[in-house]
C-alpha cells in the first residue's frame, strides 16, 4: 500500500490545507496574532504548540472510554493543563530567553480551542495512533500559518529574518525606511486577512 | 490614586485587551455578528473579569507565590509551578457560581445570557488577564483596576466591531474577502484607530 493511502496519511495532511484549524476553520487564533512579530518565537510556539496538542490527544484517545461523559471536560483541562506545564518548564530550562518573549502565550495554550477542539472532535472518537497523527498535522497546519504571518512581519517590519539582515544598507541609505506599523498590532491583523484571502483564491472557496 | 487611574486608561484603551494583546479574540470572531449579543456578553466579560482577577490576586499571593505559605507553617514552600491549573480552576469555579447565583436571582438576564456564560470560561482573554496580573506582580488595587479596565476595553472593542460588521453587511465585497478576511482587516482598522491613544499618561 502506497505511504499516501493510509488513514494515517490523510489524517496528517487535511489539517494542513484543506482542513487548516487557523485559515479555515478559525481556531486559535488568540495566540497567532501575539507571537507573529519575530520568526523565532513563532518556530518555538509552533513546537510547543504541536507538542501539546499531538501528546494531548494521544493522552485522551487513551483515556476515551475511561472518561464519564458529564464531567470530559474538566479531564480534558486537566490532561491539557499539565501538558503545557510540561512545555512551559521545558522552555523556561532551556530556551529562556524565547520563553520570557512568549511570555504568557505559552500558558494561554491551555484554552487553545485548537487543543479542546480536537480533544472533543477527534481523540474522543478514534484511536491513539490516528490522534498522535491528527495532533501532529494540526499543530503543524497552525504553524506553519504564524511562521509565514512571522516572516512578513520580521522583513517588512524590521528588515530581517530570524534576527539576520535582509534589506541591505544600500537600500536603507537610498531612503528605505522600514514599516513600524507591521510590528505593532494592526500590522497582524491585516496581514492575517489578506492572507485568507489568498488562500480562499488559491483553494477556490 | 492617580497611578491607578492611568493604568485604568491604559488597560482600556492603550493595552486593549483584545486590539492590542490579541486576547479573547475566538469568541470576539464569533459573536460579533449582532450588536445586541455583542453588548450583553461584553457585559458578562466586564463582570467576570472584575471578579476572577482580584480572586486570582488573593490566591497567587496567600497560597501560591514563594514563601506564601509561611502563615501555614510552611515558609520553604513554592506552589508557583501550580497557578496555571489553579488560576483556570478557579475561573471555572467563579463562572459556575456567578451562573448560579444569576439563575437564582435575576433568571431573565440569565436566559438572555444563555451559552455564553458558560464559554466565559475558556475565553482566553479572561485566563490571560490573570497571568498578566501575576507576571507585572500588580498589587490588590491595581489588580481590581486592571480586571475591570481590560473588562471594559474588550466591551468597547466587541461593540465597535459588531456595530462595523452590521453597516458592512451591505458591502458588496470581492469573492474570498468577505467573512474571515474582512473582520480581520476591519479588525485591524479599528486598532488602528486605538492606537490613536498611545501616549496618554497622567502620572
Amino acid at each position: 500500500m502506497k505511504i499516501s493511502k493510509t488513514a494515517a496519511y490523510k489524517t496528517f495532511t487535511a489539517p494542513l490545507v484543506s482542513a487548516n484549524p487557523i485559515a479555515v476553520a478559525v481556531l486559535g487564533i488568540c495566540s497567532a496574532l501575539a507571537v507573529t512579530t519575530q520568526v523565532l518565537p513563532s518556530i518555538v510556539m509552533m513546537v510547543a504548540m504541536t507538542f501539546v496538542l499531538a501528546s494531548s490527544n494521544v493522552v485522551i484517545s487513551l483515556l476515551r472510554n475511561y472518561i464519564p461523559k458529564n464531567i470530559r471536560i474538566i479531564v480534558e483541562l486537566v490532561v491539557i493543563a499539565s501538558l503545557v506545564i510540561l512545555a512551559d518548564q521545558l522552555l523556561k530550562a532551556f530556551l529562556y530567553d524565547v520563553s520570557k518573549q512568549l511570555s504568557v502565550f505559552v500558558s494561554l495554550i491551555v484554552t487553545n480551542c485548537i487543543i479542546m477542539g480536537r480533544a472533543e472532535a477527534f481523540a474522543l472518537g478514534n484511536g491513539p495512533w490516528l490522534s498522535f497523527w491528527d495532533g501532529l498535522g494540526n499543530g503543524l497546519g497552525y504553524g506553519y500559518i504564524l511562521v509565514v504571518v512571522s516572516a512578513f512581519r520580521e522583513l517588512l517590519g524590521a528588515g530581517t529574518l530570524l534576527g539576520f539582515q535582509i534589506v541591505p544598507d544600500a537600500a536603507y541609505a537610498a531612503g528605505y525606511v522600514d514599516m513600524g506599523l507591521m510590528v505593532l498590532a494592526p500590522g497582524v491583523f491585516i496581514t492575517i486577512g489578506l492572507l485568507v484571502w489568498l488562500q480562499n483564491k488559491w483553494t477556490g472557496r | 490614586m492617580e497611578a491607578l487611574i492611568s493604568l485604568f486608561i491604559e488597560s482600556v484603551f492603550i493595552n486593549n485587551i483584545l486590539l492590542a494583546l490579541f486576547l479573547g479574540m475566538c469568541t470576539f470572531l464569533a459573536c460579533s455578528k449582532n450588536i445586541f449579543t455583542a453588548h450583553k456578553l461584553g457585559l458578562a466579560v466586564i463582570f467576570v473579569l472584575s471578579i476572577t482577577v482580584p480572586t486570582n490576586w488573593l490566591i497567587n499571593h496567600f497560597l501560591l507565590s514563594p514563601g506564601a505559605l509561611a502563615w501555614m507553617g510552611f515558609p520553604t514552600v513554592d506552589l508557583s509551578f501550580l497557578h496555571l491549573v489553579v488560576f483556570i480552576a478557579t475561573i471555572a469555579a467563579m463562572v459556575q457560581i456567578v451562573e448560579m447565583v444569576m439563575e437564582r436571582y435575576d433568571p431573565a438576564l440569565h436566559s438572555s445570557l444563555g451559552i455564553f456564560l458558560p464559554l466565559i470560561a475558556v475565553n482566553c482573554a479572561i485566563l490571560g488577564t490573570s497571568l498578566f496580573m501575576r507576571e507585572r506582580q500588580y498589587n490588590f488595587s491595581e489588580s481590581v483596576v486592571f480586571g475591570l479596565g481590560s473588562g471594559i476595553g474588550w466591551y468597547l472593542a466587541i461593540v465597535a466591531m459588531a456595530a462595523v460588521l452590521q453597516k458592512l453587511r451591505y458591502a458588496d465585497l470581492p469573492k474570498g474577502l468577505d467573512g474571515f478576511a474582512i473582520n480581520m482587516i476591519t479588525t485591524g482598522l479599528i486598532a488602528m484607530a486605538f492606537m490613536a491613544f498611545a501616549g496618554i499618561k497622567l502620572s
